[in-house]
């Protein structure tokens, strides 16, 4: 809400001493948050002046410029140039004589142009900040001053109201009466506790009745059973005359509210609404059939709004109409926008001027459903004072009368079927235990009497009632806020609340931040990538139409249809990030990210999505409902995955120390292991096939409990090719949440054994198919309780291992608890494992 | 060689005390004038081996009288004594030595380049967030998080937005299709507090750190895909002051001890009173100032409601603010870009020191 503070200080007192930008200071402090301070924009000496003779000049370039006398009051005439052609001699202009600075920092001066001295310079209204009109320059008479008042010489800064301020500010959606300069004089007037003038008290606005046009309100489909329109005032004024002109403090008022002059009848009809809050529409009377009625729309009706756009109306629009002979005909979108058969034209001497009131939610849905948010709109949606339209709609007409002549109609309609609001009891020790601060009742009463509620009090507890233009006042907490506001917020004291001692971090969040650092430590940089994909990512990666990661949510409205998908992997976007590094000069990649994917699952394994229910503000679902609720939020576990990529140094750069080598698959299987590890997960790897990866080198890891904590491996050679990603870069992706799921399973001997360890060696030859992971696992069985470390130290394919076969070194580490173990019996421990092993896969001991 | 007794000559009389005496001289010249380890092993052999002249006379003390054996005997027993010791500590020096001498000839230059594999780092905001949570923990706050894919009645109606609430206007909400499936990608850490109470029930003192989303395209200052820190307390007496209080100490402990805080009336459905929260920032750019920083106030009696509790029982205070400004108006970051693309100098930069 854009507004002059001179406008401001008609109605109340605004301090002295205070600039605007101390004003708009103030009022963020209650609320009117400041999005703008315009002007004054033009300093120096800018008179009235009367233009003598204007001599027009044609030069070389092909300009005509006219060359003027004019008399700005200093005995002398003047000599300026002037490039524009709408006025004559005799018309009092606006000059700016040298030492003004014009908005912009546009200093005048005298300076020699097309062969003359230019001693200063006849202005427009867009030179002077008084719009956007360039067309010619300012002919003092056409911007509605009388001529006959001007003196040549005469301030034109304040004759024009330049040395104003404008201040916008940002209007709350809960805050209707904000949006007019009644609402915000009661604001500034409470804030600085000095008197208000409600320019509604001065008004005799006609009493309710409908002696005036016939106005029929009806409402076949009330939404939450409101009725669209509930207060309808109706007044005429006949017989002005449609050239008359707007006055230029009204003009110039509403252009400093940011809205554009049209014509008398349309210009006071906003004027109005600035003022009051109230928005108003002017029909031509003479265009207007034989009575109104209010309405929704029928389904395929039609209407061509003011804005000259043909818009198909939804039955839960609201309709202004009138009737004639029985057929109805559309004229207004009610409470947003009037259609154009009925607009005010230059020939209009006689209107109706609608002020009504209408339901926020039926305005809000059709402003929304129309893309059509006006100034009325905007204001019934935030709500309007519903007692207000008999007071503006005379308002309107009396001004209109003043500067357009014509007769108010006695005969006036004023409907409201308005219901007052219900009083509200409070007690100021509750609001003072609420807010922190000790109000006193007295003190607390008076604080909601300067916003215009009626109180009385009764010791600690006060019965308010909220003012009409206040529907956001409900509860108790809507007083207690406004006693806060106004009181101001900066008398509340600061303390420190005594929690009741938490338990600290949840075991899983301290294992995710081990594990992200961990990951940063082994020299991963952590990225955050936008979750948005597309099928043709699934399709980049390999992950097939049948793959169960295949089933991503789809946005309705996505960012970019290009991405329209929510990931199901990390890596989906992640690979994103390391293919920018890369594009970006870095030769060893290493990233990773940790954060949640969604699937289309339900989390509780209940509903599907689509049927999350909805309830009204402040209702409690039932446990079912809760439920419902909750199994509709699709599962989104937390995942952690990895990238290296780059040059051949990914595993180990390539400098002075050596020739470093490039990372391969045991780097991220190995990380994987690491974060298993730390979270003390006894983790199994075997083959897998599974995309993005290589068929051969994927390792799948499966936990204690036989679920699948995720992949590590190459990238598949397709994928980095169709990525842009060197070839042979690996990754991983784990589902960690699987972590945190399984069975602590270690074991503890109660205290350790000190007896020195036996060391054994065997080497066993076995099918390639053989993974080693399996053979160990058999050793470690066979070997039995014993064992305190198995390591695979050789792989041999060759001549001695024969075709098709390999050999795996493995060392035993025994200890036993008691004793030393004995040479004999540390041989009989590795036998059993080695016939174990033969047993199930054959294996041979080699020689 | 010295003159004197050798094996060639006339042998060493075990009571001769002035030649022993000269005998064990000799052999302590000889070990100071070895050089090498090499050098002592020399001297030791020629003067403690079996043909050494001390090692004849310890023999020959045999065959004396039976009166004279004791003395030889403690004669030649305190010359050897001597030799050894002599011989024992000019090994130690000379061990000394060719031990030093080896270090020095392994010396390498530890300056060589040794980044063998990059340096990792965390993401900035991802510390950040775990920076305010352990404020809070240190507070005896509890850390909640909740999913990012939310049904739309804790992003919006247990928040006290209805359907046709205006405020459900001023987000840009992504919704998830179809719509009737009332999922959203929620627009603020908001759902938390109701899943907080529903979860908890009162008294809860918790802060939520999370992803949140809203249809803004990503340019300088706005990004699609941001992070909030919201916070709630419900309990049997708090006030707006405690509000104010807890995010005085927040502010405090995020920029210093000379900020503050001031709260502005402003709007928000789930709570009531509402206000916009301001810091003072001592290091702002072009001198200190009140910066905007978030949103907060008491929470709505409607969502207490929602979350099944009794609002004349329990009341309290919930406050949010964005991350990604927090860091960069600590850090001086002027465009978001840096902040989503992942580029490995930012984090360079701001993720190796929390």
């Amino acid at each position: 809400m854009r507004f002059p503070l001179t406008w401001l200080a008609e109605l109340t007192d605004l301090p002295a001493d205070r600039t605007g930008e101390d004003i708009a200071a103030d009022l963020a402090g209650i609320g009117l948050e400041e999005e703008g301070l315009f002007g004054p924009e033009v300093t120096g000496p800018v008179v009235a002046g009367r233009v003598l003779s204007a001599e027009p000049e044609k030069h070389s370039n092909g300009k005509t410029v006219n060359w003027c006398q004019v008399d700005t009051g200093d005995g002398e005439p003047r000599g300026i140039v002037c490039g524009a052609h709408n006025f004559s001699a005799g018309d009092m202009v606006v000059v700016a004589l040298p030492g003004a600075v014009l908005p912009g920092g546009f200093a005048i001066s005298a300076r020699k142009t097309y062969g003359h001295v230019s001693d200063g310079m006849i202005c427009s209204a867009k030179e002077l900040g008084l719009g956007e009109d360039h067309s010619g320059i300012i002919v003092l008479a056409e911007l509605g001053l009388d001529a006959d008042d001007l003196q040549p010489g005469q301030d034109a800064i304040a004759l024009l109201g330049l040395d104003q301020v404008a201040l916008d500010v940002n209007v709350t959606p809960d805050r209707g009466y904000q949006l007019s300069l009644r609402g915000l004089a009661r604001e500034a007037a409470a804030l600085y506790r000095r008197p208000f003038t409600d320019p509604v008290a001065r008004l005799a606005p006609p009493a309710a009745g409908e002696n005036g046009f016939p106005v029929v309100l009806r409402d076949e489909a009330p939404i939450h059973g409101a009725a669209g329109c509930d207060a309808f005032a109706a007044l005429e004024v006949t017989g002005f005359d449609p050239a008359a002109r707007t006055p230029y403090w009204m003009r110039r008022r509403l252009q400093q509210a940011g809205m554009r002059p049209i014509s008398l009848a349309v210009d006071v009809t906003n004027y109005v609404m600035l003022e009051l809050g109230q928005p108003l529409h002017a029909y031509d009377r003479a265009l207007l059939g034989e009575r109104i009625v209010v309405r929704r729309a029928r389904q395929g009706e039609t209407l061509v709004t003011l804005d000259d756009v043909p818009r198909r109306l939804h039955p839960e629009d609201l309709l202004i109409t009138d009737e004639t002979d029985g057929t109805s005909r559309i004229i207004g979108l009610a409470g947003v926008m009037g259609g154009a058969e009925l607009e005010v034209g230059d020939s209009t001497s006689s209107v109706l001027i609608e002020a009504a009131h209408f339901d926020p939610i039926s305005i809000a849905r059709t402003a929304r459903r129309h893309k059509l948010s006006t100034e009325a709109s905007r204001r019934f949606e935030r709500g309007v004072d519903p007692l207000l339209g008999a007071a503006a709609a005379q308002r309107c007409a009396e001004l209109l009368t003043e500067y357009g002549g014509g007769t108010i109609e006695p005969a006036a309609t004023v409907i409201s079927r308005v219901q007052a609001p219900a009083p509200l009891r409070i007690s100021a020790a509750a609001a003072s235990r609420y807010i922190g601060v000790d109000y006193e009742p007295e003190r607390a009463a008076e604080l909601l009497e300067r916003i215009g509620a009626g109180v009385s009090a009764e010791g600690d507890s006060l019965t308010v009632t909220p003012p009409s233009w206040r529907p956001d006042l409900n509860a108790e907490v809507d007083l207690y806020e406004e006693i806060a506001r106004i009181g101001g917020y900066a008398e509340i004291p600061s303390v420190i609340p005594a929690a009741p001692g938490g338990r600290g971090l949840t075991d899983e969040q301290r294992a995710r931040r081990r594990v992200a650092n961990l990951l940063a430590a082994d020299g991963y940089t952590e990225v955050l990538t936008y979750p948005f994909t597309s099928a043709a990512r699934f399709e980049e990666l390999g992950i097939g139409e049948d793959d169960p990661r295949r089933a991503a949510l789809r946005l309705a409205n996505p960012m970019s249809e290009d991405q329209p998908l929510l990931r199901t992997e990390l890596l989906l976007t992640l690979v994103d990030a390391a293919v920018r590094n890369l594009g970006r000069g870095f030769k060893e990649v290493r990233l990773f990210e940790a954060g949640l994917v969604a699937c289309t699952g339900s989390a509780t394994g209940g509903a599907a999505p689509g049927r999350g229910p909805s309830f009204p503000p402040g209702y409690h679902p039932s446990d079912e409902e809760l439920a419902a609720i909750l199994g509709s939020v699709p599962a989104q576990p937390y995942h952690v995955a990895g990238i290296i990529a780059g040059g051949p140094g990914t595993g180990e750069r390539a400098g002075v120390w050596g020739r470093g080598r490039p990372a391969e698959a045991g780097d991220v299987i190995d990380t994987v292991r690491r974060i298993a590890g730390i979270q003390a997960a006894g983790v199994r790897t075997r083959a897998a096939q599974r995309a993005p990866f290589h068929p051969g080198r994927t390792a799948e890891f499966v936990l204690a409990d036989g679920s699948v904590l995720g992949h590590a491996g190459e990238l598949h050679p397709k994928v980095c090719q169709r990525l842009g990603l060197p070839a042979r870069s690996v990754a991983f992706e784990i589902e960690f949440d699987a972590l945190l799921r399984q069975p602590d399973e270690r074991s503890w001997p109660g205290v350790l054994s000190t007896y020195p360890v036996s060391r054994q060696d065997a080497a066993l030859i076995v099918d390639d198919a053989v993974p080693a992971e399996d053979l160990a696992e058999t050793l470690r069985e066979g070997a039995g309780a014993l064992l305190e470390d198995l390591e695979l130290f050789d792989v041999y394919t060759g001549d001695q291992a024969g075709e098709g076969r390999k050999s795996l070194a493995f060392r035993f580490t025994f200890r036993a608890p008691d004793r030393t173990l004995t040479a004999d019996e540390a041989s009989a421990l590795r036998q059993a494992a080695v016939e174990l092993a033969a047993e199930r896969h054959s294996a041979q001991l080699r020689g | 060689m010295t003159t004197g007794h050798t094996a060639q000559d006339t042998p060493l009389d075990p009571r001769d005390e002035t030649g022993v005496d000269a005998a064990v001289r000799e052999a302590e010249q000889a070990f100071a004038a070895a050089r090498t380890l090499d050098e002592l092993k020399s001297a030791r052999i020629a003067h403690t081996g079996d043909r050494s002249p001390l090692a004849l006379a310890n023999r020959a003390i045999g065959s004396l009288d039976k009166t004279e054996k004791a003395a030889a005997g403690k004669l030649l027993g305190q010359a050897r004594g001597r030799v050894k010791k002599a011989h024992d500590s000019r090994l130690t020096e000379l061990e000394a030595e060719a031990e030093a001498a080896v270090l020095a000839e392994e010396t390498i230059d530890v300056t060589l380049p040794a980044d063998r594999r990059p340096l990792g780092a965390r993401h900035p905001l991802q510390l950040l967030q775990e920076q305010v949570a352990d404020y809070f923990v240190g507070q005896g706050w509890e850390v909640a998080e909740g999913p990012e894919v939310e049904a739309a009645w804790l992003n919006f109606d247990s928040l006290n937005f209805g359907p046709d609430h205006p405020a459900r206007q001023m987000q840009d909400t992504f919704f998830v299709d179809p719509p009737e499936s009332n999922l959203v990608l929620r627009t603020h850490t908001s759902p938390v507090q109701s899943r907080s109470l529903l979860e908890r029930g009162a008294p809860v003192y918790v802060v939520c750190p999370g992803k949140t989303f809203r249809t803004d395209e990503l340019d300088a200052t706005h990004t699609p895909v941001f992070h909030q820190i919201e916070g709630i307390a419900i309990d049997r007496h708090l006030s707006m002051a405690h509000l104010k209080g807890t995010l005085e100490a927040f502010a405090k402990a995020m920029f210093g001890p000379e900020s503050a805080i001031r709260l502005r009336p402003s709007f928000f459905p789930f709570t009531e009173p509402s206000a916009e929260l301001d810091f003072w920032f001592p290091q702002k750019v072009g001198g200190p100032g009140w910066i905007e920083w978030g949103g907060c106030g008491m929470v709505h009696p409607n969502v207490i409601r929602a979350a099944g509790l009794d609002p004349d029982e329990f009341r309290g205070f919930a406050f949010g603010m964005g991350i990604e400004r927090t860091l960069m108006l600590r850090e001086g970051i002027n465009d978001m870009h840096d902040m989503v693309e992942g580029d490995l100098r930012f984090s360079a930069r701001f993720g190796r020191k929390a």
